[in-house]
């Protein structure tokens, strides 16, 4: 393999381990706080797609008012669905509250294949994301750099908003404790309230981009990138917000490189993250930044 | 004397129900039988799970996985040697299963040890996990059995999945199934094993200071239930006759969590009537469907508006009856009896008072 095959596989691997990052942020501030395994996120990620398909071919919306809006919808729609399907089973067994994720998700999904119809759809992307840029002999779409440098962005955002403001700080308090937050001060249900709606957002915007990284939506496109998500959010140590994107890079990265280096196992390139995900729980049951409980959200 | 009388009754409504499948199985057409045969297979499904955490407490969400070797243990044990040559067009047969056939009863067992076997060992590593951890590890290892059988092309026919399985299954077989399966689980958690589970779901920490041996009680708990969901599996090929490693996705085990929490956790009653009226009532809701979706295109074998139904029936049942339809509660004859002697006694109260009343009458 030449130093720019791999390169160009490397950054691929970045920008997909990007898009998991954004939406395992998600699963781990989800869990931080309600511990719960949120497994309707991954349909979140789908709407996030759908909307932003619907603004572009629908409505005709140029793609800088269809992202953002469609990122404030499924926002929205996150918020919903905490407040109709979560909050009133907060105090009871978490089967309860897991098997309420579940009918969540079948809700979605199944809405979304009687209102979209099951037929996948083809997502245009922008013209300037599909710019072959080649530096010496490395080619690289733009939409590659471009996937990767929005989550950059949208991480630093998100890393302000939780260690410097007083809602991002209130966020980290609530999942320590979240009956002595509400004690001392904190309304937490608008607390949680953000939290979901801070997830959806991002996992919106981690559908848009796997929308136009893979260009083909369906109503089932979000159970395997939910999936992988959750997987990477468990590999940073669930909860922790920096071990989500280091989980999520992580798997980005070795997903594209095994199937890279060993393509007659391509096949198999699933259960590579599931396998690395089992022995890393056996041998560090917490996650690789579990233990250290920096900030747990 | 007491526990003759309630064996008696088990007895008498087994034969009975026996009587009933034989009137199903010769009045009822295939589409209905089919169904009833659905409802058993569920049935088994729901109260494993129920065994696993219900009563063990342990969250697996392995199901699909297990199922799936059940299932294609019983499609490649019973699919006759010319139909295993029409199927696997891409690639040859692993040649030490062309030619074997075996008989339905050995094929269940042996679909029912070998998902005991692999789900015991599963069981080894992960149950080190807890909670949630575990939850994951166990999807995990579900997700990587459906992964491989996906890619052992000449084991399995890759994605292809395998087509003409003979239809062997019937309502004796399924809910002879059913009825083994609820028999064992119920002597089970009724036994000193079975007390020694509910302690591990209570308190892990406790009921190892009591000296319960946790690995070995979570192991068995793990082992039986796999046994039964890999018998399942193996009835569900040889009912639908055709399986693809699709039907296997995770979102079956997810339906099975569903189908237990409404019947409630910890009741195997629960289990067994949230199956049979959950896979009945999704039957009665294909009409809703195929309406809905004229001019549409909806890809036909994926559920639409019934999973949505289903779904808010499901969110329903949760946020409004939180324990489910049954909680922990089970049927038994002593409560039967308790019921039906409370109702005769208010009659003949009442036919007393009346007598009274009449007696008064007279007297006056």
């Amino acid at each position: 393999m030449t130093l720019e095959l791999f390169l160009q596989h490397l950054a691929n691997g970045i920008s997909l381990g990007s898009l998991y990052a954004l939406i395992a942020i998600g699963y781990t501030m989800v869990y931080g706080i309600l511990r719960l395994i949120n497994f309707a996120h991954g349909d979140v990620v789908m709407l996030g797609a759908y909307a932003a398909f619907y603004g572009a071919a629908l409505f005709m919306l140029p793609w800088y008012i269809a992202f953002p809006l469609a990122i404030i919808i499924t926002a929205a729609v996150g918020v919903i669905i905490e407040r109709v399907a979560y909050k009133p089973l907060r105090e009871y067994p978490r089967i309860n509250l897991f098997t309420a994720a579940v009918a969540v998700s079948f809700l979605i999904e199944n809405l979304g294949i009687v209102i979209f119809g099951g037929r996948p759809f083809a997502f245009t992307r922008p013209a300037f994301m599909d710019v072959n840029l080649s530096i010496g002999k490395t080619s690289i779409i733009s939409y590659t750099i471009i996937i990767i440098i929005t989550a950059t962005i949208l991480f630093a955002i998100l890393l302000y908003l939780v260690n410097k403001t007083k809602a991002g700080m209130a966020m980290r308090a609530l999942s320590k404790d979240i009956e002595t937050t509400g004690l001392v001060g904190v309304n937490t249900d608008r607390i949680i309230m953000f939290t979901f709606a801070l997830g959806s957002a991002l996992a919106a915007a981690g559908g848009i981009l796997w929308a136009v990284k893979f260009p083909q939506i369906n109503p089932l496109m979000g159970v395997m990138p939910g999936l992988k998500a959750f997987i990477a959010a468990v590999l940073g140590g669930i909860g922790n917000i920096p071990g989500a994107m280091i989980g999520g890079f992580l798997l980005g990265i070795t997903e594209i490189l095994i199937v890279a280096f060993l393509p007659n196992l391509s096949g198999y390139r699933d259960a590579f993250a599931f396998a690395i995900l089992i022995l890393l729980l056996l041998f560090r049951p917490n996650g690789i930044m579990g233990e250290v409980q920096a900030e747990k959200v | 004397m007491k526990i003759k009388r309630n064996t008696i009754l088990t007895i008498g409504a087994i034969a009975v129900f026996y009587g009933l499948l034989i009137a199903a199985d010769n009045f009822l057409n295939t589409y209905w039988l089919r169904i009833l045969n659905l409802c058993a297979v569920f049935t088994i499904f729901s109260v494993t799970f129920n065994l696993i955490f219900g009563y063990t407490g342990q969250f697996s969400l392995g199901h699909a996985g297990f199922a799936a070797i059940g299932a294609y243990v019983g499609a490649l044990l019973t699919l006759s040697s010319a139909q295993k040559q029409a199927n696997f067009f891409l690639q040859p047969i692993a040649p030490f299963l062309a030619n074997l056939e075996v008989p339905f009863l050995p094929t269940l067992i042996i679909a029912g040890l070998l998902a005991a076997i692999i789900g015991s060992l599963v069981a080894w590593p992960a149950l080190r996990l807890r909670g949630d951890y575990l939850a994951i590890a166990t999807l995990g290892f579900s997700e990587i059995i459906r992964i491989f059988l996906v890619n052992l092309q000449p084991l399995t026919n890759g994605a292809m999945g395998l087509k003409g399985i003979p239809e062997y299954t019937n309502l004796y077989w399924s809910w002879g199934a059913a009825i083994v399966t609820i028999f064992v689980v119920k002597r089970l958690i009724d036994s000193s094993y079975g007390r020694a589970m509910k302690a591990i779901r209570d308190d892990e920490v406790a009921a190892e200071a009591l000296g319960v041996n946790l690995f070995k009680h979570k192991i068995m708990a793990f082992a039986v239930s796999a046994f039964f969901i890999g018998v399942a599996g193996a009835l569900f090929a040889n009912l639908i006759s055709t399986i693809d490693p699709k039907v296997f996705l995770f979102t079956l085990t997810y339906q099975i969590v569903g189908i237990t929490v409404m019947g409630g956790m910890g009741s195997i009653t629960g289990s067994a009537v949230a199956a049979s009226l959950y896979t009945i009532f999704l039957e009665l809701l294909r009409p809703i469907e195929s309406q809905f979706n004229i001019g549409s295109l909806v890809i036909p074998g994926i559920p639409g508006m019934r999973m949505v139904i289903f779904s808010l029936l499901l969110l329903f049942v949760i946020l409004f009856y939180r324990k489910g339809l049954f909680g922990q509660k089970e049927f038994s004859w002593d409560w039967l009896i308790g019921f039906l002697s409370r109702k005769n006694r208010k009659k003949s109260n009442q036919a007393l008072i009346s007598d009274e009343a009449a007696e008064k009458e007279q007297k006056s």
